[in-house]
């Protein structure tokens, strides 16, 4: 049965099953490999992308929830005022180590920043705790996400 | 066509990193065809080879660098980039010598070549493991670089008809200081290649350098945010089919039956595969192939390892500890000292089995044809994945293409070919490349673990409460004897007892045995701090003990006995100094300490504890100082040691592997966690500088956290923990 999502501002025909997670629709359909698979069961926060600006896990999200809202992936999040000020913190503080998880964390973050601009500790740990980091870069990422906080 | 490639887009904005060369195919038959070993695949010669001359257009001096007649650098990188930032250290060693601007490099993975590309530290393996790359590289990569730069400079100083020592480089040209001539390297490509390879070359005095030692950014970081960087599992060959798999749930089992009739009714699913231990669902896309996994009925044979239990496993490690192994050092004797001390202490500890858990679950892309055979894949041991995949494929080698990518975590995983092996299995009966992605649950299942350790200990002081005695002996599997069996010889192998023997601290009777005993049908693999991992939560938590015993300081204690060992003395003092050591702290809170040379490094932490009324452990800061000797990028020193910290910390708390009827227990990150943002201690690092050799560092980290965790929870509880992770029932407020 074919769906009708937006990504990016683009629409996109999906023939696909109604339960397909959202994930595989933007990897394997669309090749939109930015967006990464960690666990499947929205326990790691790897394949977090916003829909209509809500960070949300792409592997537990049925195509057919979607519905008109609007896909923002790590692809484009560089446009949104959130997204740019995260990605230049996200290297000014050198984040990054494997990066794999680092599209999931980048996601999570610039939800929080759109919608509180000045997070405190509490809010960074409240917002990015569902992100897991195997690689351990969370003093990074919170310093980043605080830098962003005082360029908005 | 760029397959082979690190982004999904030809450029960043800045640190351009991709692949997929032209030329690059042909310069590598070159490079092999001279066979040169790992330092230098001169190019001695080829300037008679015409074709190569005039099609090129490039100066290729040896197998790790590249340089355009546009002036484009290409570094080819022969140690994976799996987050240790090797992909930006490994480049600043070249480019410090061939005097080019970092950030406009290239960067290509090698392919499987390991003549050219074998790491001299792991004994000519093409394997990036042991926090070695560095140690490997800091010669030849920057003799690579500094032979190039000469090669470059004898060529402009021709056409300038002046003498070479004249001349300078600097930012990719070759300049004339005199005349203030200058000529870019890539208007030198031509007549460089015609230039004999020198003999010797003078590498920079360390008061010379001008990268190493800054904190370079990272080449790999601009891609790693916004999306495009690719790792194995992001390989999209065109027409590429999906597929996951089950694997006998025991080790060792096999398939009896399936029924596939619900399966191949998912739509999307497009075939089932089975082989004798494992059942495959291809499909158009992982949903698809997900959903017709779930729709399988397969009946198991559970073979030999079908009751395999905790208490068999470590019940045949503990028996093991009873009867004498192999002996990996003597110093003295023991058993006379022992006889003679004033106090004994005795002690056993045991660590579990390991996941490796990286982020980026098992996954290998491959297309088998009747002649040939291609793998994308991110792997830390390459040739070993061209020669799994031939011998899987029933290929000759030449007939393998491997494309390596970016790893999305290794932490040892990648140091094996299981899943390539299981991917080929599974391509050979597709028709078209197929990306065998394992989910989660097999990631965590089908791993191949670090190993249960049974650790039996002894010593005896004096009265005084010096140590007099040590006696060690300790019973698990060696990962080496398996991975590389030359490494084993006499029951021993380096890895395995590294952290154990040649402890720092003056010991005048010291016995070490290893008893090797491999767990009935479990994997184990090299895993973060590998033999470390072990042998340091052991030695460092029992010299806690002794301290204890002796009624003294911890730090104190140690700091007593390295007279001899002033680098190793210098770290502890400093972490001790930075983290307030002895100042007070309030109840259930305390500061334990660690000390290690592993890796050719030199490492203590001070790590600070809060123990909840209900046994709830929260690492609240830990303080390190490191000395690894030359510091090639201080940056990602602490990067890296801010990582192994906080991998440890998640084994300390979290971290247990059991089996339960022959089955892992745990499957995903519910039931084997991680370390979280809101857990995070805060983390300081404190760099010794010297110019000594450099040493090891993306694992050190690691294995010294978890005994300063558990000696600050003895600090701050009175309870010694013998066994990880910890358990919180053991450290509730008692009354």
């Amino acid at each position: 049965m074919a769906t009708t999502i937006s990504i990016n501002g683009q629409k996109h025909t999906i023939d696909a099953d109604g339960d397909t997670p959202l994930l595989w629709v933007l990897r394997d359909i669309l090749g939109m490999t930015g967006t990464k698979f960690g666990c499947g069961m929205a326990l790691c926060g790897a394949c977090t992308v916003h829909i209509d600006g809500v960070a949300t896990r792409s592997c537990i999200t049925p195509l057919d929830s979607v519905g008109s809202s609007e896909i923002t992936t790590i692809e484009a999040i560089g446009a949104t005022p959130a997204g740019a000020k995260i990605q230049k913190a996200w290297l000014d503080h050198e984040v990054v180590q494997c990066g794999y998880c680092q599209s999931g964390q980048i996601m999570s973050a610039a939800a929080l920043l759109k919608d509180n601009p000045h997070p405190t500790d509490a809010d960074i740990d409240e917002a990015m705790s569902g992100n897991i980091c195997r690689c351990g870069t969370y003093l990074r990422i919170r310093e980043a996400i605080k830098q962003a906080a005082q360029s908005s | 066509m760029t397959i082979d490639h690190f982004t999904s887009e030809t450029a960043t904005p800045h640190g351009r990193i991709s692949a997929g060369h032209v030329s690059r195919r042909k310069f590598l038959q070159v490079g092999a065809a001279v066979g040169g070993g790992l330092l230098l695949s001169l190019r001695l010669g080829l300037a008679k080879d015409d074709a190569f001359a005039a099609d090129a257009k490039e100066f290729a001096p040896n197998a790790f660098i590249r340089i355009g007649s546009d002036g484009q650098v290409v570094l080819v990188m022969p140690y994976v980039e799996m987050g240790q930032g090797t992909y930006t250290s490994i480049p600043m060693l070249i480019a410090e010598e061939l005097e080019v601007d970092l950030p406009k490099v290239r960067l290509e993975h090698a392919p499987p070549n390991e003549k050219l590309y074998g790491n001299p530290a792991l004994g000519g393996i093409q394997a990036t493991g042991n926090s070695s790359a560095i140690r490997a590289a800091w010669q030849p990569l920057r003799q690579a670089g500094a032979t190039a730069r000469i090669m470059l400079i004898a060529a402009a100083a021709q056409r300038w008809n002046v003498a070479p020592a004249s001349c300078s480089a600097k930012n990719g040209e070759v300049l004339h200081e005199e005349t203030g001539r200058r000529i870019p390297y890539g208007e030198l490509v031509a007549d460089a290649a015609h230039i004999p390879v020198p003999d010797h070359v003078e590498l920079k005095r360390p008061d010379q350098f001008t990268l190493i030692g800054t904190p370079a950014k990272r080449l790999d970081a601009p891609a790693k945010v916004n999306g495009t960087a690719i790792y194995g599992i992001d390989a999209r060959p065109p027409g590429v089919k999906i597929a996951t798999l089950a694997q006998s749930p025991v080790f060792g089992g096999k398939v009896k039956s399936v029924d596939d009739t619900a399966a191949k009714a998912v739509n999307g699913v497009r075939q089932i595969v089975q082989l004798d231990d494992a059942v495959a669902v291809v499909a158009d896309h992982m949903g698809a192939a997900k959903k017709g996994l779930a729709a399988l009925a397969i009946q198991w044979d559970d073979g030999p390892h079908a009751a395999v239990d905790m208490q068999t496993i470590v019940g045949e490690l503990e028996e093991a500890t009873r009867s004498p192994g192999a002996v990996a050092q003597n110093i003295g004797d023991v058993d006379k000292a022992l006889a003679g001390a004033a106090t004994k202490v005795e002690a056993e500890y045991q660590l579990p089995f390991l996941a490796h858990a990286a982020m980026e679950p098992m996954n290998c892309t491959v297309h088998v044809q009747k002649d040939g055979c291609e793998v994308w894949v991110g792997n830390q041991a390459l040739a070993r994945v061209q020669a799994a995949a031939a011998k899987t494929a029933g290929l000759p080698l030449d007939k393998v293409v491997v494309h390596n990518h970016l790893i999305g975590g290794g932490f040892g995983r990648r140091l094996e070919v299981d899943g390539i092996i299981r991917a080929v299995e599974i391509a050979k009966h597709v028709d078209g490349p197929v990306k065998v992605v394992w989910t989660r649950e097999e990631d965590i299942q089908h791993d191949m673990y670090r190993p249960y350790w049974y650790d039996r200990l002894s010593a005896g002081l004096d009265d005084k409460g010096a140590p007099v005695a040590w006696n060690h002996r300790f019973a698990g599997s060696s990962v080496a004897a398996r991975w590389a069996p030359p490494l084993f010889k006499n029951g021993l192998d380096a890895d395995t007892t590294e952290g154990a023997i040649d402890l720092l601290y003056a010991l005048p009777n010291v016995h070490v045995e290893y008893v090797q005993k491999e767990p009935p049908g479990i994997p184990t693999a090299f895993w973060r701090s590998v033999g470390p991992s072990h042998n340091v939560f052991v030695t460092e938590s029992f010299m806690d003990e002794l301290a204890a015993a002796a009624k003294q300081d911890p730090v104190a204690y140690r700091l007593a006995l390295l007279d001899r060992e002033p680098r190793g003395k210098a770290v502890l003092a400093l972490a001790a100094e930075k983290a307030g050591w002895g100042q007070k702290l309030p109840e259930r809170t305390g500061r334990g300490a660690s000390l290690q040379f592993v890796f050719a490094t030199y490492m203590a932490h001070v790590a600070e504890v809060e123990v909840a009324d209900d046994g709830m452990v929260r690492v609240r800061r830990v303080v390190c100082a490191v000395d690894c000797g030359t510091v090639v990028n201080p940056d990602t020193v602490r990067a890296q040691i801010q990582s192994a910290i906080n991998f440890g910390i998640t084994a300390a708390l979290y971290g247990k592997i059991t089996l339960a009827n022959g089955r892992v227990e745990q499957a995903n990150f519910d039931t084997y966690q991680m370390l979280r943002m809101n857990q995070v201690p805060a983390i300081e690092v404190h760099i010794v500088q010297n110019t000594e050799s450099p040493g090891g560092m993306g694992e050190c980290g690691t294995s010294a956290i978890v005994p300063a965790v558990a000696n600050a929870i003895f600090a701050a509880t009175g309870k010694r923990l013998r066994k990880m992770p910890i358990d919180p029932n053991e450290l509730k407020r008692q009354g």
